[in-house]
């Protein structure tokens, strides 16, 4: 099977073994076309964002403005901090060279001189794989001032490394451009959008890392090529992260469109000891889970994902087996985005706190029925009311967990409570005793 | 106690300065010079930086509380990081935090009194498909077991 982003050769991150394999031919072949064409073919390459939101990569390139002095930049999203999500670490460690000339495609295509690749500052070490690989092709002449000779243009681009710091919201495209900015990570308002008040107020285009890589084989195939591979409208192959409760969990390229049970049993090695599935969160954390028993026939491709209640996000997908605890599951999930809330708006900032809070509850067997429906409310009540996305990305785990698993969370509930009477009536015992700690 | 960037820490930060059209988006690279060279962020830190950067020590302050990878005490020698988000939760994230926390004898956040370790429950790490995973400083450490974890803090001198 074909691999665009992560193509199976030994030691592809070196700059002479990418040379070897037809690297930055792809930035040669644009430099000799028109910005315009180059937004054109990827444009009608499907190729779509794999950062969370699938949008088009061509049509945001299209927004930015074309006549203007200012100057534009690119800023490359490797925040990559979607609990789940493990990909663009992949690119990073082993094809390096293919996201730099894709950028560089990009800067071209946006007419940007300069570019940030935002990385999570967790990823020390594959920060220094990615420098060294971008100050080869600084001192080779395939970035930088030197381009102009080697390609005979006056096209000539800079590529900086920025490094966060620990936080989730910093991958939240307007936050990520405080961040570099030097400024807290709060997302801003939008309108206005990045293409015409990004970085500094300037004209701005932030991409995904994976999105970018998937550049350079675009405009040296053609965007026929990429366009008939897996799903019509959402087309290309996808890096597919599993974990969780699977035999073999890893980063898995294949075709948008493979059927998630492939993925899981196929690719993944299924599920340790033929348990069954409970749960499957597809696409990182923020995603809507499903059950166990929906995911017969599910494709992996933004649409099928909607058609079966969830989405494509980053494409991490994480699997629980049958004795998985549900509700601890979604008590950890809550309170990361209790920890990431970046704390500007109200129902963002206080309803995650109140979601844990009711989690935990539930968690050390003080919850009611009421309080299942009081998680709903409040997650319903953050949805849409938010600055940026983080809103929905902790609304969505509660709301559909809830939801789709109520007989589970009901189950806990009410077992718990019982006891608790239980307990009152036969030994008088303090119900402030941790239920869990009851062994009856 | 005052504090003075060393002299090859001034041409890094030369170098750091050329990347940017203005000054202050080098605040969190400057941050990280400074804590590889004190060890930590503290006030004295930040009021240089600001210095440089012609910021307000205020906004410094803003950006050291905002990200989590700066540290307003001193940490341990080996600063110990465990996941325990989903995907290592699910692979016993929580027993090795517990098993780690017992050992060390300290809560999240804490150091220890030789100031040999300090722990910190992290979220996701980028590892999940290698689950679970802890981090000293900045090496991680992945495909664990409480044992193996157990291990490799044996192994830090
Ligand atoms: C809370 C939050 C966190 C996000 N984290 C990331 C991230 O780590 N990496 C990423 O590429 N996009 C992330 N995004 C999506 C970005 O805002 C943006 O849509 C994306 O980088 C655009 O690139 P793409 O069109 O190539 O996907 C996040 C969004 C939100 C709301
Ligand atoms: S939704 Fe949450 S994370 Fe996003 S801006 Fe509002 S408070 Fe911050
Ligand atoms: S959940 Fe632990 S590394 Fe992702």
């Amino acid at each position: 099977m074909e691999k665009i982003v992560l193509p199976e050769i030994e030691n592809l991150h070196q700059l002479d073994v990418y040379l070897n394999n037809g690297g930055y031919t792809a930035i040669r072949k644009a430099l000799s076309q028109s910005p315009d064409d180059i937004i054109d073919q990827v444009k009608k390459s499907g190729l779509r964002g794999r950062g969370g939101a699938a949008f088009s990569a061509g049509l945001k390139w299209s927004f930015m403005p074309k006549s203007t002095d200012k100057p534009k930049y690119l800023c490359i999203n490797g925040d990559e901090s979607e609990p789940g999500s493990f990909k663009d670490r992949q690119v990073f460690e082993f094809n390096p060279h293919q996201l730099i000339e894709g950028a560089l495609i990009t800067c071209y295509a946006i007419n940007a001189r300069k570019a940030y690749l935002y990385i999570r500052g967790e990823y020390h070490k594959w920060i220094k794989l990615m420098q060294k690989a971008i100050d080869d092709a600084y001192e080779n002449g395939f970035i930088g001032e030197k381009m102009k000779e080697k390609y005979g243009t006056d096209f000539s681009c800079d590529l900086y490394i920025h490094k966060g710091a620990g936080a989730y919201i910093c991958g939240e495209e307007s936050s990520l451009m405080n961040s570099i900015e030097g400024k807290r990570g709060y997302p801003r308002v939008k309108p206005p959008f990045p293409a015409q008040n990004g970085l500094w107020g300037n004209p701005t285009t932030i991409n995904n890392v994976e999105t970018l890589t998937n550049v350079p084989p675009i405009i040296n195939k053609g965007w026929e090529w990429f366009a008939s591979i897996g799903e019509p409208k959402h087309p290309g192959t996808l890096l597919f992260g599993v974990s969780g409760h699977v035999n073999k969990p890893g980063v898995y390229e294949l075709p948008s469109g493979t059927l998630l049970t492939d993925i899981i049993y196929n690719y993944a090695g299924g599920v340790p000891g033929n348990k069954k599935i409970k749960c499957v969160i597809p696409g990182g954390s923020s995603m809507p889970p499903l059950r166990g028993d929906a995911l017969e026939g599910v494709k992996m491709d933004a649409e099928s994902l909607r058609a079966a209640g969830s989405a494509i996000g980053t494409g991490g997908i994480m699997v629980m087996d049958e004795d998985t605890d549900l509700v601890k599951v979604l008590a950890r999930i809550t309170k990361f985005y209790y920890h990431e809330s970046c704390g500007q708006c109200t129902p963002c900032r206080e309803g995650t706190g109140w979601m844990l809070k009711l989690l935990n509850r539930i968690v050390d067997g003080k919850g009611s029925s009421k309080d299942l429906d009081l998680l709903i409310s409040v997650a319903n009540n953050i949805e849409g009311n938010t600055v940026c996305a983080l809103g929905e990305a902790a609304a969505w785990p509660v709301k559909f967990m809830v939801t789709r698993f109520r007989d589970e969370f009901e189950a806990q509930v009410r077992e718990k409570v019982e006891l608790e009477v239980k307990n009152k009536v036969h030994s008088m015992r303090s119900t402030e005793t941790p239920i869990t700690n009851i062994t009856v | 106690m005052e504090f003075k960037f060393t002299e090859e820490n001034l041409q890094k930060i030369d170098r750091v300065l050329e990347k940017y059209p203005v000054k202050q988006p080098a605040v969190m690279p400057l941050l990280y010079l400074a804590q590889e060279q004190n060890g930590w962020i503290s006030v004295e830190v930040m009021q240089e930086i600001a210095n440089i950067l012609e910021m307000d020590a205020e906004d410094v302050l803003g950006v050291v509380t905002f990200y989590t990878m700066f540290h307003q005490k001193p940490m341990g020698k080996h600063h110990i990081q465990v996941c325990t988000n989903v995907s290592c939760m699910l692979r016993g994230g929580y027993e090795i935090y517990n098993s780690v926390r017992e050992k060390l004898g300290i809560e999240n956040g804490g150091v220890t009194q030789d100031t040999k370790f300090s722990l910190e429950e992290v979220e996701c790490m980028g590892s999940c498909g290698t689950a679970p995973m802890i981090a000293v400083n900045e090496d991680f450490f992945e495909n664990l077991s409480k044992d193996k974890a157990l291990q490799i803090l044996d192994s830090l001198t």
